[in-house]
Parts: structure tokens; C-alpha cells; sequence
């Protein structure tokens, strides 16, 4: 009998910013891509015995099971705030925060106006999936027109309920802020375009160059009653319409930092 | 050190200060805001962390995530500004990180005014946020002891790991009186081993009020409940005056309790053997205390600038020995020594029917002599 002879070659492992924890989100949902990213450029930029990350309420609860840092759970909608309180009693440390758009962009709304209107050096990852995942379902402040939820049965109707917030527009208009970007989660080569953008509103607090956010356009296929390929498709069709992917502020000290 | 004229609100601020706060995050209200205007020009200055927060919920989460890092935290508000604050103490009371929250009490309940009141007194003590935990809270009725109290807050807060309040008025907000402010204390260095301040060398710190599994959760809950037991049996304080050979006494917190002094002051001149228990813990309660007290008197007269939130827990515990009579002022209205002085002589004269609560007795004096009339209960 002849050894066996082969080599094997790592193509591709868990990021060690991410525990080996089986993740609560459903299948296909992309919080779990979005943790990735963020774990991936954690250990790229080592930063890992530095980092400190605040978890929404929403279907991230759970977000500290999955990172390897400190972690600190915050009030629905409070983390901008609780972010704020860390970062100014703890200046050289990372701190970010994971926030669904029923947190950041409804309940949370003056939180994350005020931690942008104050250039707070920390990084937000907002993850906009056009509704209230974690409660089943229900309209947010991001879902869109005639888009129906378990709270807008027959759509949402706009005389009724209001039109949806573009929360990137809306915070890149705010003076205080350095770089404010959307991207999206619905196939690779936005993927890996988010993945940069986060690296980047990292490295911006990496040198104190203050308040970045970067909007994920994200998928929640078992509200949306759609299979995770379709969910995508539906991102990419109704969403990007709406929500157009750009860089909606980058501020010059940004720019000039070549980041 | 000598003394100097120096105004409530400052007076505690600075008092924190040197007791080594490094991070204040606050909210303007009236009768409270000095204390805020105070730290944005002190911390700052020496070179520590103050934010005006959007509003009072973004600064108890300010505290809250202060807190989580171990650096030494507070804020300070009143009445209205202290309600917004309640879902973020629960939050930290679950989570038993250590925070100083000073309330400058004003009359009540809604936008109410900015005169001095002491109506959050079951806020603060049975409740304000949801689910089960108790903070401490303490009442001072004069400056000093109000610097004095706020000095030793933070290492009250951190040996139990819970909330400090510190529940005065707005009259002692506004008031000046001439008092000793303390040495400065050196920052802290080190963390504690909980605090979150980055993995270095070990598994993470997790900071957090969430247990999914309410098997945990009531673990969680049975632990505050120990804490608080060491709390209520470790910390309970109160002050007592003329009360060795007296046969009544009155029961008032904070400034009630320092007017009522004035009266039972009077009341001894005009040959009434009264006295005067000042609890200065409202939470833990001086339950015993009050028990020891009601068993020697011949009537307690509890004096509150509310309509008796604390004379329910006097009742609790010394009803059955001692009757009980109540004077209040609520909605802002300071009561005048002279009314107290009526009470005491009231007291030592009237028999007090034991099959009427107190408080009833009180609203039918108090609105007859106010010339005001309600639809009959
Ligand atoms: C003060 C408060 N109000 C309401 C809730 C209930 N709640 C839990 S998660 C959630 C919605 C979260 O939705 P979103 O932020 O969009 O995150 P997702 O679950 O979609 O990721 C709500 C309303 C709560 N926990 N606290
Ligand atoms: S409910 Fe939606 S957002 Fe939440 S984990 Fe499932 S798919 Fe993702």
C-alpha cells in the first residue's frame, strides 16, 4: 500500500473575528453575510483585541454570540447613543454598531441623527431589509410604497403610512459626518463593494476622522415569503430603485487620507 | 479646607468631580441645568468625557455605555427628564453596571413646574423602569450632605454594581449655603475585570440585559434580589434629632425633613416632647427603624412635599404601633414650619381615628383650609 500523498490548500475558513457559533438568522438571510464582512475587516486590519461592538434589538440580538470582541447589548434603537458613551470614555478603541432600519431609522431615529450631528469617530453598519424582521414582519420605516407587510396587509399606502426614508441621503446631509455610503448584499460583486466600504468607515475611525455609516441593502427572504435566490432578485428589482448605491458623503479629510 | 457659599446643583457636580467622575452626559431641565453647564465647562477642562446628549434617553444610554467600560459614570436631570431615563436604568440595573444619577425633583406629575417637590419619591424607590430592581437612594437635606453623599456615591455604586439616585429637590438645586467641598481624587487606572474595553488576552466581555432563556433570566433576578439583601442590610441610614426622650415624632425626607426640623425645633420651645427621624436612605428603607420608632412614640407625623408616597411605607411598618398622621404639599408647594408646628401640636393633642387612612384625614383638612371641594369618593 502506497501513502497517500496530497496537500491541502485553506481556499476558504471562518474569519476568527467570528465565533464558531451556528448564527440564529434563517437560511439566506444576509445579516449573516454582513457579519462576515465586518469579521473579515476586524481580522485584516487586526484589530480584534481593540474592537468593541454594540448589538441592535432586531434579529441581531444575538450579534455578540457570533463576534469574538466586546460586545455590549443595547436599548432598542439606543446603540448610537451607548457607542457614544464607550467611544468618549474609551477614544482609542474601535467601536461600531449593528443596527436594523426598525432600530436605527425608526424608534432610533435621534440617536443616530445626533451621534452623526456630533462626528462621533464611530462606525455604523446599518442594515436596511425593508421591514421588522425579528417581530415577523411588520412595515418600517423603509419599506416601500405598496410593499406588503404583516402591519400594511394591502401594501403600504403612502396617504396612510407615509414614504420610506432614505437614511444615507438623510445622514450625508448632515454636516458632521465623514463618510456615509449604500451598497447592497444581492449577489457578489456588491458584496465584495460592501465589504470595501466597511474596511473604509473602519479605517476612517482608525484615524479619527469621525462619524461613518455604511447602508447595507439587505434581504429578508422569510418575510418577504421568498426563497433566498428570489429575495435577491427582489432586492435588486424593487429596492435599488429606491435605495440607489452610492457614496453619499465622503468628506475631504476621507479623500485625502487616500482610504 | 474652608468653607464657601456654593449652590446645590454646583455643589454636587463638583463633588463628583472629585470624587474622580470621568464621564458626565446630561440634558438641560430646569431646576437642575447649573449642574449640567457646570461639567461642560469643568470636564472638558481637566481633560474628561462630557456630551449634551439629544435628550434624556440618548444621555442614559450615553451612561449606560459609559458604564459598560467601568470608567467612573453620572448624569443629572429632574422629574420629566427622570421619567425618559426609566427604560435605560432598567436596562442598566439588568445588565448591574454602576452609574450616579443625581434627580433634582420639581412638582409633578406631567410638565407639572420647576418648583421643588418630592413626588418621585415611589418612582425612584418602587419602581420607575420595568421589572424587578431596586436602586439606591439616597436623600440628602442640606448642601454638605448632599456633597458628602455624592462623594461616596460612585463607590457605592461600584462595590454593589447598581444605581445610586440621589433624589433632592429643586430648592436644594437652587439654594447656597455655605459648605465644604472635598480633595480631589485620583482617576481610576485600572478596569474592572466585567468592563468592556477590547478582548486583549481573553475570551470577550459580554455586557448585556437580555437572557432569551428564562431560566437565566430568573437566575439574573434572584441575583439583584441578593445584591439588594446585602444592600438593605449594609447600608440603611437615617438621622435622628431630639428623639431620646421624646414621645412623638415626625418622619420627613430631604426638605421636608429639614423644615419639619424648624418645627419640631418650635414645638420643643412650646413644651412638646417631639422629635424628628430623617431616613436619608429612601431605598433601603429604614424599615426597622421606623418599626423601633412607631413602638416608642405615642404618634408619628410623617410631613412629605407629595401626597404621602413614603407615608405608605412608614404604614407598612409601623402602623400597628403607633398612629399615624400625615401633612403634605404637593405639586411644587414647600410646607411652612408653622403649618408642620400646627401638626406636631395637632399630634400631641387629637386623638387619631384608627379606621380612616391618614392620608384621607390629610385631603379633608388640607382642602377645607384651602377652601377647594372634590366630588366625594
Ligand atoms: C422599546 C421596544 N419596542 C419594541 C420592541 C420590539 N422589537 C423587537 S425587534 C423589533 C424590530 C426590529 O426590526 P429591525 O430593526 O428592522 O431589525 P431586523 O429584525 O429586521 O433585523 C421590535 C419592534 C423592543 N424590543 N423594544
Ligand atoms: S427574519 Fe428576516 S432578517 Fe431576520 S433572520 Fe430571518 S430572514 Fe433575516
Amino acid at each position: 500500500m502506497t501513502e497517500l500523498q496530497y496537500k491541502e490548500t485553506v481556499v476558504f475558513e471562518r474569519p476568527t473575528a467570528l465565533t464558531p457559533t451556528q448564527t440564529t438568522y434563517c437560511p439566506g438571510c444576509t445579516h449573516g453575510v454582513a457579519h462576515r464582512l465586518i469579521a473579515e475587516v476586524i481580522d485584516e486590519m487586526g484589530i480584534r483585541d481593540d474592537t468593541i461592538g454594540v448589538a441592535p434589538v432586531g434579529c441581531a440580538v444575538f450579534a455578540y454570540r457570533f463576534f469574538d470582541v466586546d460586545f455590549v447589548e443595547a436599548a432598542h434603537g439606543r446603540a448610537p447613543a451607548m457607542a457614544t458613551g464607550i467611544k468618549r470614555s474609551l477614544p482609542d478603541r474601535f467601536v461600531f454598531t449593528y443596527q436594523g432600519d426598525g432600530d436605527l431609522v425608526s424608534i432610533g431615529m435621534a440617536e443616530i441623527t445626533h451621534a452623526a450631528a456630533r462626528g462621533e469617530n464611530i462606525t455604523v453598519i446599518f442594515i436596511n431589509n425593508a421591514n421588522y424582521g425579528m417581530t415577523g414582519g411588520q412595515m418600517a420605516p423603509t419599506t416601500l410604497p405598496g410593499q406588503k407587510t404583516t402591519s400594511s396587509p394591502t401594501g403600504r399606502d403612502v396617504e396612510l403610512a407615509g414614504y420610506p426614508i432614505q437614511m444615507a441621503e438623510l445622514i450625508a446631509s448632515i454636516q458632521g459626518t465623514s463618510y456615509v455610503v449604500r451598497r447592497s448584499l444581492h449577489d457578489a460583486r456588491n458584496i465584495r463593494q460592501a465589504k470595501k466600504a466597511i474596511r473604509t468607515a473602519f479605517e476612517v475611525q482608525k484615524r479619527g476622522l469621525g462619524f461613518a455609516m455604511v447602508e447595507l441593502l439587505s434581504t429578508c427572504p422569510t418575510n418577504w415569503h421568498l426563497t433566498p435566490p428570489d429575495a435577491m432578485n427582489w432586492l435588486k428589482e424593487n429596492m435599488l430603485p429606491v435605495y440607489p448605491l452610492g457614496d453619499y458623503k465622503i468628506h475631504d479629510a476621507v479623500k485625502s487620507a487616500g482610504i | 479646607m474652608t468653607k464657601e457659599l456654593i449652590k446645590g446643583n454646583i455643589a454636587f457636580a463638583e463633588a463628583a468631580i472629585r470624587a474622580g467622575l470621568q464621564a458626565y452626559f446630561g440634558y438641560p431641565i430646569t431646576p437642575q441645568t447649573e449642574a449640567l453647564e457646570w461639567m461642560s465647562g469643568r470636564m472638558p477642562e481637566l481633560g474628561r468625557a462630557f456630551v449634551q446628549a439629544e435628550s434624556e434617553l440618548g444621555a442614559i444610554n450615553m451612561v449606560y455605555g459609559s458604564a459598560c467600560t467601568g470608567a467612573r459614570t453620572m448624569t443629572s436631570s429632574s422629574s420629566p427628564g427622570i421619567s425618559l431615563m426609566q427604560e435605560g436604568l432598567s436596562y442598566i440595573a439588568t445588565s448591574e453596571v454602576p452609574v450616579v444619577v443625581v434627580n433634582v425633583m420639581r412638582g409633578g406629575p406631567g410638565l407639572g413646574n420647576i418648583a421643588p417637590a418630592q413626588s418621585d419619591y415611589n418612582q425612584a424607590v418602587h419602581g420607575g423602569g420595568h421589572g424587578d430592581y431596586s436602586p439606591i437612594v439616597l436623600a440628602p437635606a442640606n448642601i454638605q450632605e448632599l456633597i458628602d453623599i455624592t462623594y461616596e456615591s460612585f463607590d457605592l455604586a461600584e462595590k454593589y454594581r447598581c444605581i445610586v439616585m440621589i433624589a433632592i429637590d429643586g430648592s436644594m438645586g437652587q439654594m447656597m449655603e455655605p459648605a465644604e467641598l472635598p480633595p480631589f481624587r485620583e482617576i481610576k487606572k485600572e478596569h474592572p475585570a466585567w468592563a468592556i474595553v477590547g478582548a486583549k488576552g481573553r475570551k470577550p466581555n459580554l455586557i448585556c440585559s437580555l437572557n432569551i432563556d428564562e431560566v437565566e433570566h430568573e437566575k439574573v433576578n434572584l441575583r439583584l434580589l441578593a445584591r439588594w439583601n446585602q444592600i438593605r442590610k449594609n447600608e440603611v441610614r437615617f438621622k435622628e434629632y431630639y428623639l431620646d426622650d421624646a414621645d412623638f415624632a415626625v418622619v420627613g425626607f430631604g426638605t421636608a425633613g429639614r423644615i419639619a426640623l424648624s418645627a419640631v425645633r418650635a414645638a420643643r420651645e412650646k413644651g412638646i416632647k417631639v422629635g424628628l427621624f430623617r431616613p436619608v436612605t429612601l431605598a433601603p428603607f429604614p424599615e426597622k427603624q421606623i418599626e423601633a420608632l412607631a413602638a416608642r412614640m405615642k404618634g408619628l407625623l410623617v410631613v412629605e412635599m407629595n401626597t404621602g408616597q413614603m407615608l405608605d411605607d412608614v404604614m407598612r411598618f409601623g402602623k400597628d404601633l403607633s398612629p399615624v398622621r400625615f401633612y403634605g404639599r404637593p405639586g411644587g408647594v414647600i410646607p411652612l414650619p408653622e403649618e408642620i408646628l400646627r401638626e406636631i401640636e395637632a399630634l400631641a393633642t387629637e386623638t387619631i381615628p384608627a379606621d380612616i387612612h391618614p392620608r384621607d384625614l390629610w385631603f379633608d383638612r388640607l382642602t377645607a383650609e384651602l377652601g377647594l371641594t372634590y366630588e366625594a369618593a
